[in-house]
């Protein structure tokens, strides 16, 4: 998959986990590892606020702007790196909310940088976790070490020195011999019960504190949407425009142009019409092919405004048509339990058209298959989702004029997306998607 | 020969009455929506009927479907189906019953008044009748298949022409060439494509039509 078209949102969305939980010894082994990982993590959490707060400090005598904006980019790899943590224990990911740093000047870089909330809230959680680390991964480091300690208690009192491991608890306990250190040992068995149990819960917490001080706040998720929006409003818009542009041209040159000559070859018959009824003949034989010819250029224009046949017959008769219509062997599986709003239903002919047009004279394919298929996500929120799949040379892309570009746009109104999976030599599938809902 | 006209545009039902009229037909009755188009076929049951495929009240496919219907009640009524576009779809489903009688064309045809007349008196006489667009369309669709490559150009063009329902003297007249030569030309073009022959002029448009629509 190449993914969304450039320029194109694709709406945010949670993506379910990339691997199943595993359970018993091995993840918590796997955990141990990452908390001590962690555990140094918040001491680089403490040292990176200090750089920073430093760093910023000094913007305000006037000095250190490119050492603040380096910290800036050291703490949110930093925050990066614990996003992906929290969104692998917790099998949802945590998204960046940052907002993109523009070209520019230093000073314009670090305006930005300033007003995002998101960097503040990076701080807050520098600030929070280089002491809340020390608690959740720390804790479970430091209960898994005191278990293997004191499990080990005998071991360590034959082979060390006398008098080191003499008085565990201070000068109030005092163990005479080897055989007397055994007591010890179920005290490690208990605290490594207890990293056991306390394992997960503590690396959830650790994900949790992560999730609720980097994860996008709900106002953050909003101005994304918000930006998406307004961008796939503006394409809608331009493409409009355009499109009523070509039609107006479409009209001016043609059938406007036709109906002209028409009324010339009519004029200029009716003025011979007494002297020259052979002429006449050939003038009202040329006026018939200019009404031909109009109304063919009418009727492509109608076509490309809205399908005749997508009106009679829905989604389901209009992509039969269209495969009936096609000159390679075409074969349709329309899986859509009733009507879908009339915009959709364009929407997915004309993508679908252009797909299938492009399987054509692009990828010179000999064999397509076209397949829709309506279903519902977990949510309960409808979706259309099309495979246009061609046996064709592949090496389709959004660049290189194919109109998949055009499609991409065209959908986006809708807050559909577009992918294609298409390797030089073949097979070409173009996948689309769009919310709806079956009206 | 008594017609039905159904066209809800006043504009081109008062042509198709006043050309229909002009060629001796008698038009029973003219309507302009789907259902009195399906009352006047079931009432008059004409010799031919003239259909707009699309009618009011659904601005659909309404007139298509009237005279399918019509035509599952009385087998082989003859109706020549006229639209503003066609679709390969739409020449099925009026095939689908191999009845004949039966024709599909652009309402631009209409211009051409010798050529429109002809395709209704050969409806009306069981024949079938397809627009050139529909025919290319279809040929077009069978370009690398291996039988129709083996066709000469001459044999696509009777072939072509023979899918548009025309009778072998029609394309005859049409390519300059005697009647003996476009016989030989079809015989040529049914052993190619293996098809079994066939001396009357309705049942080959039929077996070239259901041939490409496969």
């Amino acid at each position: 998959m190449t993914g969304p078209a450039p320029g194109v949102p694709r709406p945010s969305g949670r993506v379910p986990a990339g691997r199943a939980p595993r359970a018993g010894l091995a993840v918590r082994l796997e955990l141990l590892g990452w908390s001590l990982v962690l555990l140094m993590a918040s001491a680089v959490a403490f040292a990176l606020l200090l750089l920073w707060s430093t760093a910023a400090g000094l913007v305000l005598m006037g000095a250190g702007l490119p050492v603040t904006l380096l910290a800036t980019v050291a703490v949110r790899w930093f925050a990066d790196r614990h996003r992906a943590w929290a969104g692998r224990w917790t099998g949802e990911p945590v998204a960046a909310p940052y907002l993109p740093i523009p070209e520019g000047n230093w000073l314009t870089r670090l305006g930005v940088v300033l007003r995002d909330p998101a960097t503040w809230r990076d701080w807050l959680w520098l600030a929070v976790d280089s002491v809340t680390g020390w608690f959740t991964a720390g804790g479970s480091f430091l209960i898994s070490a005191a278990g293997v300690f004191y499990l080990l208690y005998p071991l360590e009192f034959a082979l060390t020195p006398a008098q080191v491991f003499r008085t565990p608890f201070g000068p109030y306990v005092h163990l005479g011999s080897v055989g007397a250190s055994f007591v010890m040992v179920p005290l490690g068995l208990a605290l490594l019960v207890l990293w056991y149990v306390s394992a997960v819960p503590l690396a959830r917490l650790n994900a949790w504190v992560i999730r609720s001080l980097l994860a996008p706040t709900e106002q953050a998720r909003l101005r994304v949407r918000v930006a998406q929006l307004a961008a796939s409003r503006a394409e809608t818009v331009d493409s409009q425009a355009s499109e009523l542009r070509r039609i107006e041209r479409d009209l001016h040159d043609g059938a406007q142009a036709r109906l002209a000559s028409l009324g010339m070859s009519l004029g200029l018959a009716e003025q011979l019409l007494a002297q020259d009824p052979r002429a006449v003949a050939g003038l009202l034989a040329e006026a018939r092919e200019s009404t031909s010819a109009a109304l063919t250029e009418l009727r492509d224009l109608a076509r490309g405004i809205h399908p005749p046949v997508l009106a009679d017959r829905g989604l389901d008769g209009a992509i039969q048509a269209l495969a009936l219509g096609n000159p390679v062997p075409t074969t349709v599986d329309v899986r859509v339990p009733g009507r879908l709003p009339a915009a959709v239903e364009s929407a997915a002919y004309f993508a679908v058209a252009e797909a299938l047009a492009n399987a054509v004279k692009h990828a010179h394919a000999r064999r397509i298959a076209i397949r829709l298929e309506y279903e519902r996500t977990a949510g309960g929120a409808g979706r259309l989702s099309i495979l246009v799949s061609d046996d064709g040379r592949g090496g389709a892309s959004f660049d290189g004029g194919t109109g998949l570009l055009g499609v991409a746009r065209r959908l986006s109104a809708f807050d559909g997306t577009v992918g294609i999976d298409s390797p030089a030599g073949g097979p070409t599938d173009v996948r689309m998607s769009l919310p709806c809902e079956l009206s | 020969m008594r017609v039905v006209v159904a066209e809800d545009l006043a504009l081109l039902r008062d042509g198709l009455i006043r050309i229909l009229q002009a060629y001796g037909f008698e038009v029973v009755e003219a309507v302009d929506n789907g259902p009195s188009l399906a009352r006047a076929l079931r009432t008059h049951r004409p010799d031919v009927s003239v259909v707009d495929v699309r009618l009011p009240p659904t601005f659909t496919d309404e007139g298509l479907r009237a005279a399918i219907d019509a035509r599952a009640r009385f087998p082989g009524l003859p109706v020549l189906m006229l639209s503003q576009y066609v679709e390969q779809l739409y020449a099925r489903e009026l095939m689908s019953d191999r009845a004949g009688a039966v024709g599909y064309l652009l309402k631009d045809r209409v211009s051409d008044v010798g050529q429109f007349i002809d395709a209704v008196r050969r409806v009306a006489a069981g024949g079938t009748v397809m627009d050139p667009d529909v025919v290319a369309s279809l040929l077009a669709r069978h370009e690398d298949d291996e039988p129709l490559r083996a066709l000469t150009p001459r044999e696509r063009e009777v072939l072509s022409l023979m899918a548009e329902g025309r009778t072998n003297a029609a394309i005859a007249a049409r390519m300059f060439v005697t009647e003996k030569a476009v016989s030989k030309h079809s015989n040529n073009i049914f052993a190619k494509l293996g098809l079994r022959r066939s001396e009357e002029d309705n049942r080959r448009v039929l077996a070239v039509l259901a041939y490409l629509q496969a």
